[in-house]
């Protein structure tokens, strides 16, 4: 479980986190939702240690990551595993080199094997077993974020981070995306936290909800409770998406359940 | 402009705080040096063979006195080029090509969170990826300077020969004349200061490179541009110093 606590944050006086209260619970897929500009990045940021709060703490599992001792807070970050927006991955690697990179840099005491399998296992996980060879040049936005999903989870992380793991993807590589963490999350009890402004993926994944507003928590929740939220700024950022007011529609004439019912998706 | 050379010396210190094992310092210092010094050779050589012709050449269209013997042709291209040219115009030309590789694959690395990714696996990233090129230019420029010394006599001699200003034995004769081994001692000292200033100053640069495609064009841009000034500032203060 990571606790984060009363995290501000501000550049050059203008405040972009105004003091964030809020729990990331293991073993879930925990969304942080919010438009564009609401400081997501900049807390997920915080969160891993890019930055710097102005305030506040942030506890994994116990143990304190803000202002402590430098190789306790490495004891952390080698927990850590990050997917990025566009994926970061070394462009001078391989798919394989890539996922190898981090048991090279943390575990030295792994041998050359013993990495292979371990990346071979992670590569399979992912779907991409036959891709190693292939530079991230060459591979499409779903299958580099796939690499970053191995290469996040090859050092057995106990956290793991993604910022819009959806993000310039067509709907159905997303769907694959989304429930590929899902998966991970849950197979090995990892705590996740995942950036998005994507509904879709609310529906999908939400196991834990946490709905920021112009650098402020407005409300908590899973994606059962979501949508009878009584935030007016949570509605009316859930009645955007036309999908959810075209669905709020046919359900309301009592139909929700037929147009499921034909879901190719679902049926595969 | 005091605030930037002092996040500069920051950037130096952060480099050398909480390093990585040497087996990876010294396998990415390789691998950089194959890309800074191997890739190089082709245009320093041009470079400074062309550079020793064109020396001799206008030497000897000068010098006409026909008191002065046309030994002094060759001694005058020995000394010119090791001296100045060889160093100083190698050093700008990888300035050119190595500060602008440093800046813009640096910055793009950082605009892409590589760098970033790198510091979540807890990786210090400027030990990982600039360190290693700092060392291989300090390990590559002295060997470049080298080379381009010994191309732009040769140089000087087919361009003497050929157009007939100069006899081989002459010129064999004016390049033997009066060395002074501390020449090349300064020249080599003269080498790895331009090595350092182009690596470090490119690095700086890529490293804090904030945006995107734009800001590492400007970013490659200045690390040229100020590795340059930095060059001909620290060539005059050496020949002050240590002349
Ligand atoms: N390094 C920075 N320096 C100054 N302002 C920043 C920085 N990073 C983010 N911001 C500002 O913080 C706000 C929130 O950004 P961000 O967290 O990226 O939003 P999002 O919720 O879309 O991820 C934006 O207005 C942005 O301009
Ligand atoms: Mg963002």
């Amino acid at each position: 479980m990571i606790e984060i606590h009363n995290i501000q944050k501000s550049f050059d006086g203008n405040a972009v986190l105004k003091g964030i209260t809020c729990t990331f619970e293991t073993g879930k897929c925990n969304l942080l939702l919010g438009g564009s500009g609401t400081g997501k990045s900049v807390l997920l940021q915080c969160i891993v240690g890019l930055m710097k709060p102005d305030l506040g703490s942030i506890t994994f599992d116990g143990t304190v990551f803000t202002n402590n001792k430098v190789n306790i807070r490495q004891e952390i970050r080698r927990k850590i595993g990050m997917l990025f927006q566009g994926s970061a991955l070394f462009d001078s690697m391989t798919v394989y080199e890539n996922t190898e990179f981090p048991l090279k840099m943390l575990t030295p005491e792994m041998t050359k094997e013993e990495r292979r399998d371990r990346v071979e296992f992670c590569l399979k996980r992912v779907g991409l077993e036959n891709a190693g060879n292939k530079m991230p040049s060459e591979i499409s936005g779903g299958m580099k974020k796939r690499v970053g999903i191995a290469r996040a989870i090859a050092p057995n992380c106990t956290y793991l981070f993604c910022d819009e793991p959806n993000s310039g993807l067509d709907p159905l590589t997303s769907l694959k995306i989304d429930e590929l963490i899902h998966e991970i999350t849950h197979e090995y009890n990892i705590t996740t936290a995942i950036i998005t402004h994507d509904m879709n993926s609310v529906v999908e994944i939400g196991d834990h909800i946490i709905f920021l507003h112009k650098g402020m928590k407005l409300w908590d929740g899973d994606k059962e409770t979501i949508l009878n939220a009584e935030v007016p700024e949570l509605k009316e950022f859930i009645f955007s998406s036309s999908l959810v007011r075209a669905a709020k529609r046919v359900d309301d004439e009592g139909g929700l359940q037929d147009v499921l019912d034909d879901d190719p998706v679902r049926a595969k | 402009m005091v605030k930037t050379f002092g996040s500069f010396l920051l950037f130096l210190q952060s480099m050398l705080s909480r390093g990585e094992r040497f087996k990876t310092l010294w396998n990415r210092t390789i691998d950089e040096a194959i890309l800074i010094g191997v890739d190089s050779v082709f245009i320093v050589s041009l470079v400074s063979a062309f550079i020793g012709a064109v020396t001799c050449v206008q030497i000897s269209y000068n010098l006409v006195n026909p008191l002065i013997p046309k030994a002094t042709i060759g001694y005058m291209v020995r000394e010119m080029t090791i001296l100045e040219l060889a160093p100083t115009i190698t050093s700008i030309v990888l300035a050119g090509k190595v500060g602008s590789s440093i800046a813009g694959g640096l910055g793009t690395m950082r605009i892409t969170e590589q760098i970033d990714a790198l510091e979540v696996m807890g990786i210090n990233s400027s030990s990982y990826l600039v360190l290693p090129r700092i060392l291989a230019s300090l390990l590559m420029f002295p060997l470049l300077v080298i080379l381009a010394m010994g191309l732009s006599i040769m140089g000087g001699y087919i361009a003497g020969t050929l157009s007939g200003s100069i006899s081989a034995q002459e010129y064999i004769e004016g390049i033997r004349e009066d060395f002074i081994p501390y020449n090349i001692l300064f020249a080599l000292i003269k080498s790895l200061v331009f090595a350092f200033l182009i690596s470090a100053i490119s690095s700086f640069k890529g490293f804090n490179t904030r945006g995107g495609a734009l800001e590492v064009g400007a970013a490659s841009t200045g690390a040229v541009t100020n590795s340059i000034i930095a060059i001909l500032i620290a060539d005059f203060v050496l020949a002050a110093v240590l002349l």
